[in-house]
């Protein structure tokens, strides 16, 4: 189905966008590899490190600030992306199911998206203060910034809430195409809600699903605004994620070669955790196979 | 069925208070002053007031040269990011070539880039050439953020047009360039309308580039400028001034989505589903 000329009119206009980012993702990219290997030695020289920024971080005398970092990160993703699909289907179910206030809860799930993450950040951390209208409404006197776990729930929190009705609507999308038939006929053959949910919803918008929970994973795995904020310094260990410690080696302690070695394996995790949901749950994130089974369904 | 209807009703208020509590809170934060703001929790404050404004917009914050400069760099984004990508989403939405699927996967593979990677040699490069605290060095990093949502959000919206008007029209006796001012134009401007939208949001919303590329404080954007406000007094809590700020940030995004939504929930999962 290619067709030559078609081809010879794509590359000048794909080129720019191919160019571009090549300059601004590719090439970094490849200055992070190079810098990566070299580091100072006590004398300030900089010199040839080879891999040995990498196994500090892995086993060396930095692996216990990675491991940490790495471990928060994973917690968080697997939490918020985890809450985020349970709320954002529900959110979803609802809107496409009500008919007074559609109008009303499609505007309201769209003020949280709104919000930039920094400024969602300062609101929670302000909402959880020990004065705050968080322990006021739960009746409680925690400190939230202070404990472990509070400040790691208080951290999921403000997460879901941003970025759920994001999921939602992303939901509402795949719920929307499903034809009505469907269930129709699942009703005549006898099928209670919750099978019809069972066997016609949730099969029906698979897809839409993975994409999102890929989408929302891949996001959350390179989190920084919320817990850099909500924690004040890239310096706490129960909210530090990879983003922090890459970003507090290569900007605030400006030691090139770790910040490169950080972020590389920050990046080289994100893209083995996407491989492997891809490979594993067939997540069809280009679209290309419904597009071929639906002849390019619209919504 | 009464208690079907009332348990939507229910549904709807319990998802649109979760929803706005927060932001009404940022805004009824913004107008209660010391020491209420501290210790009091009522909805209403007993005594509203604008003070909190005028100490985000005092002098100590730059906070109008913030807001100048956030402007600046999500602007030139935006149309940096339309301008480079128009074409390559229309390659990828109407033509059949080789390597297509490449280079929709390279997109959406940037997209998904934890920023921090190319963070530490961008901040060198940056600080080799002397342009920390400039916008090239804010805007060069957001278009690798704001070019692969410019493209894929395009690719899905191009894909739903009908492009067979602009045969008809030609078919039908227009000129090329009559087809493309009076049917093609017409068509595209939505989607092109709406992906600014989109990216200029995400744009304006950035943190991690203004935050490494950023030392002096009247080059500071928005979100970071806020992050950075102290209280005018020692010990005095930033966090009413902040939340004003907050408001003034935030509002005006509210108010564009609230007027563009369907647009954008249909550029949101056009660029998601799709692609």
């Amino acid at each position: 189905m290619v067709d030559p000329r078609q081809g010879r009119t794509a590359v000048p206009l794909v080129l720019p966008t191919l160019l571009t980012l090549g300059v601004v993702v590719v090439f970094p990219l490849f200055q992070a590899v190079r810098l990566s290997m070299y580091g100072e030695n006590a004398d300030l020289d900089v010199v040839f490190r080879g891999i040995a920024n990498f196994t500090d971080f892995l086993v060396g005398p930095l692996s216990g600030q990675f491991w940490i970092a790495l471990g928060n990160t994973t917690l968080f993703t697997v939490v918020s992306v985890t809450l985020e699909l349970a709320i954002g289907l529900g959110m979803a179910m609802a809107m496409h199911h009500v008919v007074r206030g559609r109008g009303l809860l499609r505007a309201a799930v769209l003020v949280p998206w709104a919000v930039p993450t920094a400024m969602a950040a300062l609101l929670w951390k302000w909402i959880f203060t020990p004065h705050g209208v968080a322990n006021a409404v739960l009746g409680t006197d925690i400190v939230w910034g202070a404990e472990a776990w509070a400040s790691r729930l208080a951290v999921v929190v403000a997460d879901v809430w941003k970025t759920a009705p994001f999921m939602a609507l992303l939901i509402l999308a795949g719920l929307q195409v499903i034809p009505r038939e469907l269930y129709e006929a699942a009703r005549v053959d006898g099928a209670g809600a919750w099978q019809r949910f069972r066997r016609v919803t949730l099969p029906m918008i698979h897809g839409a699903l993975l994409v999102a929970v890929l989408m929302r994973m891949l996001d959350a795995l390179r989190v920084f605004d919320l817990p850099f904020l909500f924690a004040g310094s890239a310096d706490n260990e129960d909210l530090v994620t990879l983003s922090m410690l890459g970003y507090k080696y290569a900007v605030q302690q400006a030691d090139t070669g770790s910040g490169s070695a950080v972020a590389l394996l920050t990046l080289l995790y994100v893209a083995v955790v996407a491989y492997l949901f891809v490979r594993l749950l067939g997540a069809d994130a280009l679209g290309t196979r419904s597009a071929r089974k639906a002849g390019g369904r619209r919504s | 069925m009464k208690i079907r209807t009332a348990l939507r009703a229910v549904t709807v208020v319990v998802i649109t208070a979760w929803c706005l509590g927060p932001f009404v809170w940022m805004v009824r934060t913004s107008f209660t002053t010391e020491p209420e703001v501290l210790t009091g929790n009522s909805l209403i404050p007993s005594a509203p007031s604008t003070a909190n404004y005028e100490a985000a917009f005092s002098a100590q914050n730059s906070f109008l040269r913030a807001l100048t400069n956030s402007l600046a760099v999500a602007g030139i984004t935006t149309v940096l990011a339309l301008i480079i990508g128009l074409t390559c989403a229309y390659a990828l939405a109407r033509l059949t070539f080789r390597g297509r699927n490449l280079v929709l996967a390279a997109t959406l593979a940037t997209s998904m880039f934890p920023m921090v990677s190319i963070l530490a040699p961008l901040f060198t490069i940056f600080t080799g050439l002397g342009w920390i605290d400039t916008y090239q060095a804010l805007v060069l990093p957001n278009i690798s953020l704001a070019l692969p949502l410019a493209v894929w959000t395009l690719t899905g919206f191009f894909r739903q047009l009908p492009w067979d008007l602009e045969e008809a029209a030609l078919v039908d006796g227009c000129t090329r360039r009559q087809a493309t001012r009076k049917v093609l134009l017409p068509l595209l401007a939505p989607a092109v309308f709406t992906t600014a939208i989109l990216v200029f949001i995400t744009a304006w919303n950035e943190f991690i580039i203004a935050l490494t590329m950023t030392n002096r404080q009247e080059m500071f954007t928005a979100p970071v400028a806020i992050a950075n406000f102290t209280g005018e007094i020692t010990h005095q809590s930033p966090f009413p001034s902040q939340m004003a700020a907050s408001v003034v940030v935030t509002l005006p995004l509210i108010v564009l989505v609230l007027i563009f939504q369907r647009r954008i929930v249909a550029g949101l999962t056009a660029g998601a589903t799709k692609g």
